[in-house]
């Protein structure tokens, strides 16, 4: 009772502080549970991060009010990007996206676009990498792909996340590139796709750095190339001998080929500035902590942020970008 | 014995008073969301995950095993007493274990369910201690086609099941094949049967129409048989665990197939819930009272063993994929994962190398958290038989009410809450018209992964079907699904070889 009590009297404490408050600064805050839409499914890689986001501002104690992570995967996401989109003008959800913000529009003709969220906050951009299985002989992506051309169409399988989706596109980048065809089989989640690569069952994949980096150091897939412009920065090592530095740009080897993923933060549109302020300082602490430094090298994510109208800008750049590869692959609802 | 060793030392890791703690907590948190339906243990243990955030890792998964092997056990619970799967891995007991509770016979049907998910739980980590290098390469051989094999032989072992005419088995399962295909199509990338609508992209959520179909189509025939003001004279007897503890080793026959086809479900990794499809149907051929499995007048405590040791032998083993390979065997293993990740370790080959402690100490708390919560559940059996003493009019609202939670919480929807009305109701059309609903399960359960894993295969061999033939692993699997599939007419043909025309020959459930 005594304890009841003492959070009572420490209750009308901040209730009184909380009616002076609005006075003073008039800060917005949540002032109920706050939703976390991950438009994918459990144990992805956008549903992990948004639980780790999730466990540090719980241990941290970043929020006043709690924070509930909900799963709307239906319809490659389509389900959690209408639901957001449905919720104009409610401060009280977040959503993290991942390319399907671009894609699943474009492939299934479902109706929404990014302009019908607020951009908050790029948290980070994900990797793409070219794996194979260790025992095969290819150390370079150009001998993978001479071997793909020499083997004829359709012979050599790559397996990847989904239908239509990010890996889809790279390989068809790759195909358009490199002047060779190759079967595509979709898989569920990335770490399926790893373990299909490890027993043989494909040929290669377009993995994410996390989803394929345990095979890596256990010496049952090799990195060929990474889908970037750059090197990735981290050199701590990662197997015995390499480390993510040491996988080279794809370009390098011929394969001019870029594609980047989206990890970022968005509202429903139609709140106020003041509203997506609160989510930005929130994120920003997020970010400064050690458990978010040491997930991001964990999973080798390119470190770009951004936020506001440059976040902006960026996000209406990439929708056009897709369009055109998207159109270019034939993957646009209605043979547009 | 280098297993032995370590095992020792994980026990000395798990047996921390803090660690205990941990476990209990877990395990009834655990059988708490395994009696909601809908809520589910990927659900528990995805919003529980945060809390472990400030505990080690060892501590952390402790807790999140116990949370799963709890809603293993607590599936059972709301099957048996209300014909409502808490979980989609408890659909098959409830084909015994209601019939068994309404003959007032529902804490033996419950003690049975515990002891022997218990038991395939001790298969499935007695097989990770020992064998688990061994084990984890015979997952990577697993392709495309060998799942769709799997799934084939799922499928094959249990359509022999139904009694009643073989045509509306067959009915049903086409309608629940055309459920599961409503929604995103995963391989070609596009939405099929949505009709424009915004609500069925999601598809039809197995859970929710398992809760209508059973829950409220249970109800709506209740009601039509007139409202009662009676419990079931359920006695309660605090030797009811032993009574049934004296009858359970006439089953082991059937108790150690169905480890065995839990453990191989779980590693391969296709789930729990077609392992207690699996375990069900083959129980049904092999057993000599196969033939009263599921019926009302004289339901079989086989049919509840057979189901729970495969459901929890599967979800045990499941975890064996998802430390040494970074596959998650279930949903709920996918959460764990996803945990392991934030906390800095690294599923794959080297975690038995390199977190000896960590892997360890949660085989052992499997050990430990299997027996507690064999403790928790075994002590309410009078408890929850009791429940059964309530009358059904003041029952049945609440049961209503907690399924219609239990639908509303799969997607914070409340459209899934009228799909599980309509399912109610064409679960009750269904008993009307002695259509069988095991297959229409079956089927929007499984349906869609048999689908892709084909569609896989097809793409592999460019459309050449021989891929189910290219190996002695695919062969197999194939061959003896279709072996189980035309058993009846070989059975039936193999008498008449014989000569022996006497009397009807058995075909329809044999």
């Amino acid at each position: 009772m005594k304890l009841a009590g003492k959070i009572s009297v420490l209750a009308a404490l901040i209730g009184a502080l909380g009616l002076t408050a609005p006075v003073a600064q008039a800060a917005w805050e949540p002032t109920k549970t706050v939703e976390f839409v991950v438009p994918a499914g459990t144990g992805g890689g956008a549903d992990q991060m948004a639980r780790l986001i999730d466990g540090i501002i719980k241990k941290n104690n970043l929020m006043k009010q709690p924070l509930v992570v909900v799963n709307k995967g239906g319809g490659a996401g389509a389900e959690g990007f209408l639901d957001v989109k449905n919720a104009k003008g409610d401060p009280h959800k977040i959503i993290i996206t991942l390319s399907n913000l671009f894609t699943t529009p474009m492939a299934t003709g479902v109706p929404f676009n990014w302009k019908d969220l607020t951009p908050v906050e790029m948290m980070a951009l994900d990797q793409f990498v070219l794996w194979v299985n260790a025992d095969k002989p290819y150390k370079t992506a150009k001998e993978y792909v001479d071997a793909v051309r020499a083997a004829g169409p359709n012979k050599f399988k790559m397996g990847g996340t989904g239908s239509k989706q990010e890996d889809q596109i790279i390989t068809v980048a790759i195909e358009k590139q490199a002047k060779i065809k190759m079967t595509y089989i979709p898989f569920k989640g990335g770490g399926d796709v790893a373990v299909q690569l490890v027993g043989d069952h494909i040929d290669s994949s377009v993995n994410n750095p996390i989803e394929a980096v345990a095979q890596w150091r256990g010496g049952k897939l090799r990195p060929l190339c990474v889908f970037d412009k750059t090197r990735m920065p981290y050199k701590a090592k990662v197997t015995e001998t390499m480390s993510w530095n040491d996988i080279p740009p794809c370009k390098d080897s011929g394969l001019n080929v870029e594609y980047l993923m989206l990890r970022g933060i968005f509202m429903p549109a139609g709140v106020t500035a003041e509203q997506t302020k609160y989510y930005v300082d929130l994120l920003e602490k997020v970010r400064a902590t050690p458990e978010w430094k040491d997930y991001l090298e964990k999973g080798a994510l390119n470190t770009t942020t951004m936020k506001g109208e440059e976040y902006r800008t960026w996000v209406a750049k990439e929708e056009t970008r897709h369009q055109q590869l998207m159109r270019e692959a034939g993957f646009l609802a209605g043979g547009k | 014995m280098d297993e032995i060793n370590s095992l020792m030392h994980g026990f000395a890791v798990a047996l921390t008073p803090f660690n205990l703690m941990l476990m209990m907590i877990g395990v009834v948190l655990g059988v708490i969301i395994g009696v909601l339906p809908g809520l589910g243990g990927a659900n528990g243990v995805a919003i529980l995950l945060p809390l472990t955030f400030s505990m080690s890792p060892t501590s952390g998964i402790i807790m999140l095993s116990c949370i799963y092997w709890g809603a293993l056990f607590g599936g059972a619970i709301t099957s048996i007493l209300f014909n409502i799967p808490g979980e989609p891995w408890s659909v098959a007991t409830t084909f015994d274990g209601f019939p068994l509770a309404q003959k007032g016979r529902a804490g033996a049907a419950l003690t049975a369910a515990f002891t022997s998910s218990f038991f395939g739980a001790l298969v499935a980590v007695l097989l990770i201690t020992f064998l688990s290098p061994m084990v984890a390469r015979f997952a990577l051989k697993f392709g495309g086609p060998e799942f769709f094999a799997v799934y084939l032989l799922t499928f094959c072992a249990f359509i022999g099941m139904s009694k009643g005419n073989p045509m509306k088995t067959l009915a049903a399962m086409m309608l629940g094949f055309a459920f599961a295909a409503v929604g995103m199509d995963g391989v070609s990338g596009t939405l099929r049967m949505t009709f424009g609508t915004e609500v069925l992209i999601k598809g039809f959520d197995f859970l929710i129409a398992v809760i209508g179909l059973f829950g409220i189509g249970e109800i709506l025939q209740t009601l039509e048989e007139g409202l009662e003001f009676k419990g079931i004279q359920a006695k309660i007897d605090k030797r009811v665990v032993l009574d049934t503890w004296k009858e359970l080793p006439k089953y082991w026959v059937t108790s150690l197939r169905s480890a065995a086809v839990g453990c191989f479900m779980g590693i391969v990794p296709g789930g729990a819930t077609p392992a207690s499809f699996m375990s069900y149907g083959i129980a049904q051929r092999m057993s000599k009272n196969g033939s009263k499995f599921g019926s009302d007048d004289d339901p079989q405590i086989e049919g509840v063993v057979a189901p729970e040791t495969a459901a929890h032998a599967a979800g045990t083993s499941a975890l064996l994929p998802m430390m040494t390979l970074g596959v998650p065997g279930s949903p709920t293993a996918a959460v764990l994962l996803g945990a392991l990740l934030i906390w800095g370790l690294q599923p794959g080959p080297l975690l038995f190398v390199e977190q000896k402690d960590f892997v360890w100490g949660l085989i052992a708390s499997m050990y430990l958290g299997n027996i507690a919560g064999l403790i928790v559940v075994l002590t309410c059996v009078p408890f929850f038989a009791a429940i059964l003493r309530i009358p059904f009019s003041i029952i049945a609202p609440v049961v209503l009410v907690i399924c219609a939670i239990g639908a509303y919480t799969v997607h914070n929807s409340l459209f899934d809450v009228y799909m599980m009305v309509l399912f109610g109701v064409i679960g009750y059309v269904f008993k009307k018209l002695d259509y069988p609903l095991a297959p229409l399960v079956l089927a929007i359960v499984l349906g869609d992964r048999a689908e892709e894993s084909f569609r896989q295969a097809m793409l592999a061999s460019q459309g050449d079907m021989r891929i189910l033939f290219s190996n002695g692993l695919v062969g197999g699997l194939t061959s003896v699904a279709l072996l189980l599939l035309f058993w009846p007419l070989l059975a039936l043909g193999l008498k008449k070889l014989r000569g022996g025309g006497k009397g009807k020959p058995a075909t329809s459930g044999a």
